[in-house]
């Protein structure tokens, strides 16, 4: 009930905020051609996905969900590896007091080097390649990751901990049946900002390192001055990084069905 | 060679609690034997040392000084002869009942075949039947205590150790949980150490209940509960009850004079 009278709630400002930028283009409240109209905008996404049947001079024509593709891939693929990484990482780092000490300072050194400083550097080792991409993909992905993992296993309940060992459990079984989804929410948590980052990253890498995908695509039509495509592009990537993280969102209502349970009792 | 042997011994055992410069001294020179197949209750009030005392037992803590035996071995690590039910229920809350029943007899690799009849007619006998696949999110504080109680008799041990387990119930559950106990006690005969700061709990259920002193906590006396058994929550109204009672609450009365009396000097 509550949910089908929120829907409409949610749209009035989004609403307003469509209206207003129409009225603000239609009667010229910022100089004439720097913002391009929403109905203009929507027509050129058109052909920039569908393309045009006759005369396509549009070098964007029909090219979107190639550069969606490639930039989700490289998303997933550098998430993917972050979260590999990260996850046995952060749980030997919350849960070993010598692997804590040796490894977690390195990365709260590290952590504060912003992934957008790191491209010459990733371009220096890596060059114009994907492995550009990846690296700083990977590595914005990392530290949110590795942090919450580290904070979920710090968390898990003594108590908890206690009623295992004194059931018999040795170390294997209280890492995989008690730290690990103790510490799952906490890495969920990790995996939504991690994700954010990722979408950020990529963005940058593409408009830098690599020839292709929406970040790519973003910085060649502003030097071309096509202002729709970047809007254009701009509310796909939006819409794209609103789509990942329902889909973590969603992954982890499944696996953390013992919790939901909790918030509602 | 199990000739006498006590289940249960503590010699000597102190626990000096060491922050900074600031030391307490949560219990001081317990001896303690229990032997086996029996039911020892310890009586205390609040912040006594009582839970100090069940955590070295189970191998969580080491005392500060002092030596605890069971079955004439030195505890040094938790184990699962030794199992415990804690003073919250400290249930995983992403198993259901029945895997948080299990978990025990599975994690010692017991075979499926064995601990799946035994869970079922145990999580039956403390009444959650149905319950089975519940979360604990689902379930009320007292069936959530009944599942800790569940999980531990699924384990089978030869030493119960259980921490105030119906202090946050209310009295009905609480009466409830205590005949449930007795019955189960009965039939199983498992050496018992009961901690409570309930009088009437304590000799209701326990053949001995020691009396503890208010912080630093120490044995004041030991007291035999010489009720006939099989026994029912209407033994607390039986003579002999009511005189070991007021034995007991003259106890306390003159151990918190002598505290305030402390405390006032202090
Ligand atoms: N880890 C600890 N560090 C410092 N002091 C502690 C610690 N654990 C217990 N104490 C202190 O030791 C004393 C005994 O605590 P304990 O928890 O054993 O009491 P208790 O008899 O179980 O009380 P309750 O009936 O309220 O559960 C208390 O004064 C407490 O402050
Ligand atoms: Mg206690």
């Amino acid at each position: 009930m509550a949910r089908v009278l929120r829907a409409p709630w949610a749209l009035v400002l989004p609403a307003a905020l469509l209206v207003l930028w129409h009225l603000t283009v239609e009667y010229r409240w910022v100089a004439e051609g720097i913002i391009p109209s929403p109905a203009q905008v929507l027509r050129s996404w058109e052909v920039w996905i569908f393309g045009v049947t006759k005369g396509g001079l549009s070098p964007y024509s029909g090219t979107w969900l190639d550069n969606v593709l490639y930039s989700s891939k490289r998303v997933l693929q550098g998430f993917g590896l972050a979260a590999l990484v990260a996850i046995p990482l952060g749980l030997m780092i919350g849960w070993n007091r010598l692997t804590g000490r040796l490894v977690d300072p390195t990365i709260q050194l590290l952590r504060p080097v912003p992934i957008t400083a790191w491209l010459p550097f990733a371009i220096a080792v890596f060059g114009i390649y994907d492995a550009s991409a990846l690296f700083l993909i990977g590595l914005g992905a990392f530290y949110p990751i590795v942090v919450n993992t580290t904070h979920g296993v710090r968390d898990t309940n003594l108590l908890l901990l206690r009623a295992a060992r004194m059931m018999g459990a040795g170390d294997g079984t209280v890492l995989a049946k008690v730290v690990f989804p103790s510490a799952l929410p906490s890495i969920f948590t990790g995996m939504r900002l991690g994700i954010g980052v990722a979408w950020t990253a990529v963005i940058v890498a593409e408009m830098i390192a690599v020839k292709s995908g929406l970040g790519y695509v973003l910085w060649d039509a502003y030097y071309v001055g096509r202002m729709d495509i970047c809007v254009a592009t701009m509310v796909s990537v939006g819409a794209l990084g609103f789509v990942s993280d329902r889909v973590i969102v969603y992954a982890s209502r499944i696996l953390l069905r013992w919790r939901t349970l909790e918030a509602g009792a | 060679m199990n000739g006498g042997q006590a289940a249960l011994e503590l010699r000597g055992v102190w626990k000096e609690f060491v922050k900074g410069d600031r030391r307490v001294e949560a219990v001081q020179g317990i001896d303690l034997d229990i032997p086996p197949h029996s039911f020892t209750a310890i009586l205390g009030p609040s912040g006594c040392g009582k839970s100090t005392l069940l955590n070295m037992v189970a191998g969580f803590d080491a005392p500060t000084r002092g030596e605890v035996r069971a079955n004439g071995a030195p505890v040094s690590s938790p184990s699962p002869k030794r199992a415990v039910v804690f003073q919250e229920p400290a249930l995983f809350p992403w198993y259901s009942v029945y895997e948080n029943v299990v978990f025990g007899p599975k994690t010692q690799g017991r075979s499926a075949q064995t601990y799946r009849p035994l869970a079922e007619r145990i999580i039956e006998q403390v009444g959650l039947k149905g319950f089975a696949s519940h979360y604990p999110a689902e379930l009320s504080g007292g069936m959530k205590q009944r599942v800790g109680i569940a999980r531990v008799l699924a384990m089978q041990p030869e030493l119960l150790l259980m921490d105030e387990p119906f202090g946050s119930l209310d009295a009905q559950t609480r009466t409830l949980m205590q005949e449930l106990l007795l019955a189960v006690w009965e039939r199983h005969q498992q050496t018992v150490l009961f901690i409570t700061h309930d009088i009437e709990e304590a000799l209701l259920l326990a053949d001995t209940v020691y009396v503890m002193t208010a912080r630093p906590g120490r044995i004041k006396k030991r007291i035999a509960v010489e009720l006939a058994r099989p026994r029912t929550i209407e033994a607390t109204t039986s003579p002999v009850f009511n005189a070991l009672k007021r034995e007991v609450l003259a106890l306390i009365r003159e151990e918190s004079v002598r505290a305030d009396a402390e405390t006032a000097l202090e």
